[in-house]
């Protein structure tokens, strides 16, 4: 079993938030995901509603509009989309028809990433079921609202999971991310308004129809409402999916899955930060820790250093190039970390690393290169001793 | 558009046949770009740089931006890759569950080294960066599928089996067998490629 909590996602009724939807005008249904007060579930914690909303105001001169399921899930300690699209993938796609609906868009895209080739059929299936069911295509549920999807398969690029990069991909090109502004919500794919969401941001959008906007505002904190499913995983007992409510307690999360003994926790994956237990009480929400959902728990017994250096490799590895901060800087964090745990690096170098981190995020182009130093320079941050103990006595 | 030389056209006729029915079938618009090399690299286990020529013609792009996307992303690949590819994740929650050991034996079961190919052309060994199996860690995909909670001597079992089937193969195809399984020279024009596997093969070794 993949999901370790009672999954409130798998009790909302089929098609009751896009029969709720299609009885409200587009601009209500906007309005409704407002006062739900969801933000986006990727983790970066734009809000929904007014996503929607700009996506739907901006000019169309064909009077075309995209709505775009990010299923790129791409960070690391990050499954809880896989799981959604094996196990609720109607629910998603709902979701995006709701999207469309509420945006005037007739056109939907879900970009797949390539590691999840072998969901393809099973979802392909789904939406060949909802054709026949009158869910997709024209006059959906006998509304006159045109609503298709069709899925397009990523090749492999973790870059690819920023909403720019993604469009850039779709459109058959390198996916480097765009400068912004436009944001996608006015010139996205084909130049045209795009709203990208995350697969999870679709399955409550369903369920914000199908229960009401209220419902899911009373749960979380006031600037963090709704529950969050949160992939968990490193060194705990019970790996896994969990449902927890936004300001969910870190400490909360990690007992759950039985990591009691943990001496920190990564939030957020790799772009995350690295939280250490005497701060387990601190909240899983947009106004403390942000996540798109990984925690990776780490035990008592472990090098931090050695997570971070597999953790700068990836961002190496998946650096697309494009500028200098993060392509070359990523490269000197890693030499940096290696150096360290020789224990060949003096502690003005030490420094100047944490100066090049800090140049890296307000330097670097994208959400990638900006947050690429963030867990190096949270350990070294608050495991100060145990870093310094890296160092040889009298190399300054 | 540059134009190949005609013995490079005769040489490559079915590739050259192949990419044809892709652009026919998803368009010679750019945002068909993809879908065709993704297509294109199951066919053939590789995209090559004629291949890439092809399709900027069809596409009324140069090759060097084609070149540009097939490098770009993990899963095309520009060098003939193995029967059987194996992607083992090497990212975090993977390391921290034993993913070093696995790597170790899948080195020395298959004598090569990680972004290599067996010379016999039956097994191509890749690192991954997260597969998002991180529950089930370690996990690799295999073929493009998911194996969860791999461990050291199921790896060994995984590559004696699977051996063991592409020899089976080989050996019961003949001639005609061996020249497909080749990891020498370029796939392209170099006989029928193996379509039984692939990324919408069955999961082989689930």
């Amino acid at each position: 079993m993949s999901v370790r909590t009672p999954m409130t996602l798998a009790t909302i009724e089929a098609e009751q938030g896009l029969r709720a939807a299609l009885a409200l005008a587009p601009e209500e249904v906007v309005a409704t995901i407002k006062e739900s007060g969801m933000k986006g579930r990727g983790g970066a914690g734009f809000p929904t509603g007014v996503k929607w909303g700009l996506a739907a105001e901006a000019p169309a001169p064909d009077g075309v509009r995209y709505v775009v399921c990010n299923a790129d899930e791409g960070e690391p300690g990050t499954f809880k989309d896989r799981v959604l699209l094996s196990e609720l993938p109607d629910l998603v796609f709902e979701g995006m028809t709701i999207g469309g609906y509420a945006i005037g868009s007739a056109h939907g895209i879900c970009y797949l990433r390539g590691e999840y080739v072998y969901l393809l059929e099973d979802l392909e299936a789904c939406l060949a079921r909802r054709r026949e069911a009158g869910l997709l295509g024209r006059d959906v549920l006998g509304s006159g609202f045109d609503f298709d999807i069709e899925i397009h398969l990523g090749s492999g690029a973790y870059v690819c999971g920023e909403e720019t990069a993604l469009i850039e991909s779709l459109e058959g090109r390198r996916g480097e991310p765009r400068n912004r502004p436009p944001f996608p919500v006015v010139s996205g794919f084909h130049g045209a308004p795009t709203v990208v969401n995350n697969v999870e941001t679709f399955a409550w959008a369903a369920a914000i129809l199908a229960r009401g906007a209220d419902w899911f505002a009373h749960i979380g904190t006031d600037r963090s409402t709704g529950p969050k499913l949160l992939s968990v995983s490193g060194d705990v007992e019970r790996p896994g999916v969990y449902e927890f409510p936004l300001g969910v307690s870190i400490r909360e999360v990690v007992e759950a899955a039985g990591g009691g003994e943990a001496k920190a926790a990564i939030v957020g994956g790799a772009a995350g930060t690295c939280v250490p237990a005497r701060d387990f009480d601190r909240a899983i929400s947009y106004e403390d820790v942000s996540t798109g959902g990984a925690v990776i728990v780490v035990g008592p017994w472990r090098d931090l250093l050695e997570v971070a250096e597999n953790l700068q490799w990836f961002f190496v590895n998946e650096s697309c190039g494009q500028c200098t901060p993060c392509r070359v800087g990523n490269i000197k964090l890693l030499e940096g970390i290696r150096r360290l745990r020789a224990g060949e690096l003096s502690r003005r170098e030490l420094d100047d690393l944490v100066g090049l981190g800090h140049t890296m995020q307000i330097a670097s182009k994208c959400g990638l290169g900006q947050a690429a130093p963030n867990v190096l320079l949270s350990i070294i941050e608050h495991y100060r001793a145990e870093v310094l103990g890296h160092i040889p006595v009298g190399a300054r | 558009m540059t134009m190949l030389p005609t013995e490079v056209v005769q040489d490559n006729a079915d590739l050259i046949e192949a990419i044809d029915a892709l652009v026919a079938r998803y368009g010679n618009d750019r945002s068909a770009l993809i879908p065709i090399l993704q297509e294109l690299r199951q066919q053939r286990r590789q995209i090559s740089d004629v291949a890439m020529q092809v399709v900027a013609n069809r596409l009324g792009i140069t090759p060097v931006d084609v070149q540009g996307v097939v490098t770009f992303y993990h899963f095309l690949d520009t060098k003939p890759t193995g029967t059987h590819v194996i992607h083992l994740c090497r990212t975090i929650s993977c390391a921290m569950a034993g993913m070093e050991s696995i790597a170790t034996r899948l080195e020395n079961e298959l004598g090569i080294s990680f972004g290599e190919t067996t010379p016999d052309g039956f097994f191509t060994l890749e690192w991954a960066n997260c597969i998002g199996m991180c529950a089930t860690a370690p996990a690799m995909l295999l073929n493009r599928q998911a194996l969860p909670r791999v461990t050291p001597d199921e790896a060994s079992e995984l590559v004696a089996r699977l051996r063991a089937e592409c020899l089976a193969q080989r050996s019961g195809n003949g001639a005609n067998g061996a020249a497909h399984g080749s990891a020498h020279g370029p796939a392209d024009g170099n006989g029928a490629p193996d379509r039984t596997s692939g990324a919408s093969g069955p999961p082989t070794g689930a």
